[in-house]
């Protein structure tokens, strides 16, 4: 019985690494909008948080097309 | 009888057995959205139904462990393969119509050992294949899954813990429709493959395709199909269980629940890994719950699914090898076994009938948990 745990741990190292690094920019994505609620309604510039919020949207698609790409690529 | 007419029969089973894979496993990727209300029932599956066509049309790491690998495909006949999915077929009907999210895939491998085992011997199946692509990948990757969408869930939920409610309400709902996609892509790269690899099988045994050939495109198209479609039209009564049963749900854990269990399965698939869906989704889900709050779970509901999972490969096993004995006998054996699977399928049809679940009854127990639901959060 030969179990290839180097391709398991390769699911566990990705799967963990790929998902939190979704997580935390979704999650900072989610801020800047609520920072931007807050900015309009104090009438303070929404330009920083609209870039933010913006820029993390942005990366997590790129996170998925890119994990999307490796599969269709090989 | 004619050795493609046999041939015709087991594509036409495999795709039966595709669609019935459908027909289950909506509730895997839809469930959480349909549970928060992110997506209305109706849209959720047709949506699942289109992503599950391109999921299937991704990947065919998994066909070729299935189509070269499990099974000594020089000792087997196309009738072999027959019985082992007709017993895949009945023990996911089965299942379905008690509710249970048993595993479709495990089903299948369960038929086919079985078959195999009875028809060819014991060393005509490759179980040092067998433990290294299916049975360690079906117990660690709904536990990779779970330990991820537990840090993920707590990650979510420390990180906007001070966003307006309006504002992260909006967002986790968003997020959670584009999980879901992605959960449903994931699920045609891992599923479909799975009736792409024992066409490719059969094709193999019935002479047709060299051995170790990789499934021609009208296969990859019409299992890709068959997978949509059963998704379009079935499904309800699981997505009970697995919404609402398991764990309670909120928009944040979902979100995190399903982007681990799609990332964990799409990644396996990429390696020719043939998981369960189903328990990478359950996987998920509990995960979830304890990464919300530690007695997040209903450990009973989890219990009985647990069991559910390991009598799936076992109780397949029993159905395909009596099936792949009797249908390797002749024709005679083929239409015996053939007109048996149609009598139970029409009767668990019929006995469904009796009490269907339809989306508005999913609604419904949604709506009447979500108070309390609440005011807990």
């Amino acid at each position: 019985m030969k179990v290839d745990w180097a391709a398991l741990g390769t699911v566990f190292g990705v799967s963990l690494a790929a998902v939190l690094g979704l997580v935390v920019l979704f999650g900072a994505g989610i801020r800047a909008l609520s920072a931007r609620e807050d900015a309009r309604e104090s009438g303070g510039s929404t330009t920083v948080p609209t870039a933010v919020a913006g820029a993390c949207m942005a990366a997590c698609l790129a996170v998925v097309v890119f994990g999307i790409y490796l599969i269709v690529a090989s | 009888m004619d050795a493609s007419l046999l041939v015709i029969i087991v594509v036409c089973t495999a795709l039966a057995f595709d669609f019935t894979n459908g027909f289950h496993d909506t509730a895997n990727s839809m469930a959480t959205s349909i549970a928060t209300g992110a997506l209305k029932p109706r849209t959720a599956v047709a949506f699942s139904a289109v992503l599950n066509l391109v999921g299937a049309l991704l990947s065919v790491e998994v066909a070729k462990t299935i189509s070269g690998g499990i099974v000594d495909d020089a000792r087997i006949t196309p009738a072999v393969v027959f019985g082992g999915l007709v017993g895949a077929i009945m023990w996911n009907l089965v299942t379905w119509y008690v509710g249970l999210p048993s595993s479709s895939s495990h089903a299948l491998f369960g038929g086919l050992i079985g078959a195999t085992w009875i028809a060819s011997g014991a060393d005509a199946v490759h179980f040092a294949k067998v433990v290294d692509k299916v049975v360690v990948p079906s117990v660690a990757a709904p536990l990779v899954a779970g330990i991820v969408a537990l840090l993920a869930t707590f990650l979510t939920y420390r990180l906007t813990r001070r966003a307006r409610p309006s504002v992260s309400d909006r967002g986790f709902k968003a997020g959670q429709i584009a999980s879901a996609a992605l959960m449903s892509l994931a699920h045609g790269t891992n599923d479909a493959q799975k009736t792409m690899g024992i066409i490719t099988l059969t094709l193999i045994t019935a002479g047709t395709l060299a051995p170790g050939a990789a499934p021609p495109m009208w296969v990859i198209l019409s299992a890709a199909i068959a997978i949509a479609l059963g998704t379009y039209l079935g499904g309800w009564r699981i997505t009970h269980t697995l919404g609402k049963g398991l764990t309670t749900i909120e928009a944040p854990q979902g979100f995190a629940a399903q982007t681990s269990a799609a990332t964990v399965i799409m990644a396996s698939s990429h390696l020719g890994f043939a998981l369960s869906t189903t328990h990478v989704a359950s996987g998920g889900i509990m995960g979830s719950g304890l990464g919300r709050q530690r007695d997040g779970v209903r450990w009973g509901v989890a219990g009985r699914m647990a069991a559910a999972w390991v009598l799936t490969l076992p109780a397949a096993a029993i159905v395909g090898a009596f099936a792949g004995k009797v249908a390797s006998l002749g024709t005679g054996g083929v239409v015996a076994v053939a007109s048996a699977a149609v009598v139970v399928a029409l009767g668990i049809w019929l006995l469904s009938r009796r009490e269907p679940v339809r989306p508005e009854h999913v609604v419904d127990e949604i709506a009447a948990q979500a108070e309390p639901h609440q005011v807990a959060a």
